[in-house]
């Protein structure tokens, strides 16, 4: 405490070295390193899998680290559990607001530290205490209204102040904005900057860039369970920042060969899909997009930045708020997947364990989900053509499994991923989606992989692919499309789609030089 | 009947073959061989025609109740409903029987509606279920309480909270007829549980069951209608609630609403359990629940016949259900 009276360098207020944690023998970090000083917010940011959210842990006492050193407030630092840290005055702000719905903003302020009377709980102490905390930020409202009845952005108010009134000297928020329209993020940005005035330092997790710029004072950029860059936000351009994370060197050229797609469709036939200027929920503000036959169409951007979210729409999946789309030269606008699936769609997701396949069932009926409804007379299935489809898609793809009868949870994830692709691709599809279609597959699935979504769209079937992959981007599309912040900020054709063309894109949204959009 | 050529051998079983794992695979089977076994040791006059049929007809009703409870508890639900929609079926039968709902112009006219109408109720209730579920979003066991509660209350103001005694022979068939010497009833539960096994395994209904309940959110991507799949469910639920209910009155000539199928629900999810059909939904064995439900009845029949009052044999019901989830949670750790 009398360390802070003396003028000259202030010490960090958190420091972290080495931080190693490991699950199940994989490593999630590996002598990772973070440092915060007093009064200073500061950004993590890194791509899936990059470790921030175990850093995290590793700090508020969710995970113990394997190794490392962690220091706070000039001490050694060792919490178990996240009510220690909150205790030693660390409070962690989630996405989800982890408060109590039903009670009141007051009881929610001073859970955990009610002020009694008699043993009794003193309400009139804890309204004004409530009171005194929140009008700090000039909040206004009732703190005897249930929490769960104000609004989100709110809601977050009364959990910065709950961290406020427990003393923190460390508030880290988690994706704070994801759920704010622009006028509360600035509200929030006010309060940010105020704790900051007071002394409260803030970890500010984020995916979008210009807020980051726009409160954080220095940066951390996490890859691959490492601190790779750490510095003053001023210091480092948007462009270097998405180059950082996503661990490409800026004057790299494209590497011809890294990935399996072989070459490049020389032009696309007609158009399969348009989507228009397509709303949907706070990720999807303004996406257009085309496909044409016989094209592999990229996907790219940050986390975030709403390219799951637009193609769940594309497959009826989810609602559109706004816009227009087109598939084969229709109007569509598909209200749940079996409609997009009865023209011609099909969707890999993204995440297969939770929207892929179905664990407890075979290779056999995971693969002949979606085409069982054409397999089936009279309600009855025809199991030997069924067997008949398997056994060919089986052997075209590669998969590899001791029979077709075996549960597909017992299959590796690559194994599991070309089932899934068997899954569309036995229904005869026009357009298929597909969400990352390579994360956490090995590298020789992985070539397989891409080597027959090459030859799928040879052979006319139109492709639409999200991916975090640079290289899967580059290689693998004829064309790429960039999303940043829920809105289409470029088209990359022929020698634009490079590395250079797509991190700026990603980094900066839109050119001067070459404006996308509609105005 | 399947290509020769391309059949191939199942899958070998997994690794580890312990013993753990033949229990948790044929628990059901084995449990009932021991029950047997030891009832041959021990049980004075057990093997004999009249045993078997007390036991097939006393379980007849639960299994029954029990094939449409498996079905339901396939797609990750539950149905507590299924005695208070015996208890209204089973209201209403006696009702028409006798004429107190419409004239009758004639006796075997009034049969047939009787045996009719009061499934169909049941199964109008059972979708109602259904309807709760999947457009509100209901959980299962919630919206499935509602008529839990309320339908034993619709079968007592149906009929006034009064005993109804009759004779009908020809009505009564369902629950004291014999063919070929099988009570009629043993018959209905046999053609039922083979009925919906091999749904189960053959129709495309029965595999969106099992995908449904295996991870839903995979089951509405690959465009299996979830809704519609779990209104049928829960459908054929009621209905065969509704029929238990008619076994279960024609067999005592009588029919009170206080206590037709009173605790079905927990004796049909019982069988379900220690069939080995997963509770979270998913996988599901229709013969394991017939299995399931003759150990129950087998062990409190044991128990009965050697002189332990019915009271113990509850305790050792709800040891069985432990048993049979405890098996489960070491399969699925495997």
């Amino acid at each position: 405490m009398f360390q802070r009276q003396t003028p000259t360098p202030t010490p960090p207020l958190l420091v972290m070295r080495g931080i190693d944690k490991s699950f199940g023998g994989s490593p999630a970090l590996r002598g990772a390193e973070f440092t915060l000083g007093r009064g200073e917010v500061h950004a993590l940011i890194g791509q899936n899998g990059a470790g921030k959210s175990t850093l995290i842990k590793v700090l508020t006492g969710y995970h113990r680290r394997d190794a490392g050193l962690v220091e706070f407030d000039g001490q050694p630092f060792e919490v178990h559990s996240p009510h220690a840290a909150q205790a030693a005055g660390i409070s962690t702000i989630y996405q989800e607001i982890n408060l109590v719905g039903l009670r009141s903003v007051a009881e929610n302020i001073c859970l955990g530290r009610e002020p009694r009377r008699f043993g009794l709980l003193d309400w009139r102490a804890m309204h004004a205490e409530a009171r005194r905390l929140l009008g700090r930020f000039s909040i206004d409202v009732d703190v005897r209204r249930p929490l769960g009845s104000l609004p989100t952005a709110t809601q977050q108010m009364v959990a910065i102040a709950r961290a406020i009134g427990f003393k923190a000297k460390l508030v880290i928020m988690d994706e704070p904005t994801s759920s704010l329209d622009d006028r509360e993020v600035e509200v929030l940005f006010d309060v940010i900057r105020q704790i900051r005035a007071d002394g409260v330092s803030v970890v500010f997790v984020s995916h979008k860039l210009d807020e980051l710029y726009a409160v954080c004072d220095r940066v951390t950029i996490m890859r691959d369970g490492t601190t790779v860059r750490s510095g003053p936000m001023s210091e480092i351009g948007k462009l270097e920042l998405v180059a950082t994370m996503l661990g490409r060197e800026l004057t790299a050229v494209a590497r011809q060969g890294a990935t399996a797609f072989g070459a490049k469709a020389a032009h696309a036939a007609g158009e399969v899909l348009a989507v228009d200027q397509l709303a949907a929920g706070p990720r999807v503000r303004d996406v257009s997009l085309a496909v044409g036959a016989g094209e592999i169409v990229g996907m790219a951007g940050l986390l975030g930045a709403g390219r799951t979210e637009t193609v769940r729409v594309v497959f009826g999946a989810d609602p559109a708020a706004g816009g227009s789309m087109r598939y084969g030269g229709q109007p569509f606008r598909p209200t749940e997947p079996a409609d997009a699936i009865a023209r011609g769609i099909g969707f890999c997701t993204e995440d297969r364990k939770i929207e892929g396949i179905v664990p407890e069932l075979s290779v056999r009926e995971n693969l002949t989900l979606a085409l069982l409804p054409h397999l089936t007379k009279a309600g009855i299935v025809d199991e030997a053509e069924q067997r008949r489809i398997v056994e060919r898609f089986i052997q075209r793809l590669g998969v590899k499994c001791q029979s077709p009868e075996q549960p597909i949870r017992e299959l590796s994830g690559g194994n599991q991923q070309k089932v899934l692709l068997a899954r569309w691709l036995c229904m005869n599809p026009k357009l298929l989606i597909l969400d990352e279609p390579t994360r956490g597959i090995d590298v020789g699935a992985k070539a397989e992989i891409q080597a027959l979504i090459g030859e799928l769209a040879k052979d006319g079937l139109a492709v639409l692919m999200v991916s975090s992959e640079v290289e899967e981007i580059i290689e693998g599309s004829d064309r790429a499309y960039v999303l940043r912040d829920g809105q289409t900020v470029a088209e990359l054709t022929g020698q634009d789609l490079n590395e250079t063309e797509l991190l700026a894109a990603m980094a900066h949204g839109a050119h001067d030089s070459r404006e996308y959009g509609h105005g | 009947m399947a290509d020769a050529s391309i059949a191939r051998p199942a899958a070998p079983a997994r690794t580890s073959d312990g013993l753990g794992q033949l229990l948790a695979r044929h628990g059901a089977l084995v449990g009932l061989v021991l029950l047997v076994l030891f009832n041959l040791a021990f049980t004075p006059n057990f093997v004999s025609w009249q045993t078997l049929n007390v036991n097939l007809t006393q379980v007849a009703a639960i299994v029954i109740v029990a094939v449409g409870m498996t079905l339901v508890i396939a797609t990750g639900g539950i149905d507590l409903s299924v005695g208070s929609l015996m208890a209204i079926s089973g209201a209403l039968a006696p009702l028409i029987l006798l004429g107190q709902i419409l004239p009758m112009p004639h006796p075997l006219l009034a049969v047939a509606l009787a045996f009719v109408l009061p499934v169909l109720v049941a199964g109008a209730f059972g979708w109602f279920n259904g309807f709760l579920i999947t457009r509100y979003r209901i959980q299962p066991i919630v919206a499935t309480l509602v008529l839990f509660i309320a339908g034993r209350g619709i079968a007592q103001v149906v009929t006034n909270g009064n005993l109804q005694v009759f004779r009908n022979p020809e009505f009564q068939v369902i629950g004291l007829g014999r063919l070929f010497g099988i009570p009629v009833q043993v018959i209905l539960m046999l053609i039922l549980v083979a009925g919906a096994a091999w749904m189960l395994r053959r129709t495309l209904f029965g595999r969106q069951i099992l995908a449904v309940g295996g991870n839903e959110q995979a089951a509405r991507l690959a465009g299996i209608p979830v809704a519609s799949v779990k209104r049928r469910v829960y459908l054929i639920s009621g209905l065969c609630a509704g029929l238990a209910g008619l076994v279960v009155i024609a067999i005592n000539s009588a029919s009170d609403a206080n206590l037709i199928g009173l605790g079905m629900e927990l004796d049909a999810i019982a069988a379900v359990a220690v069939g080995g059909t997963l509770l979270a939904g998913g996988r599901a064995s229709i013969t394991g629940t017939l299995l399931g439900a003759l150990i129950i009845q087998l062990v409190r029949y044991t128990l009965l016949a050697n002189g332990v009052p019915d009271s113990a044999a509850l305790v050792a019901k709800a040891g069985l259900i432990v048993l049979a989830v405890w098996l489960q949670q070491g399969r699925k750790s495997t």
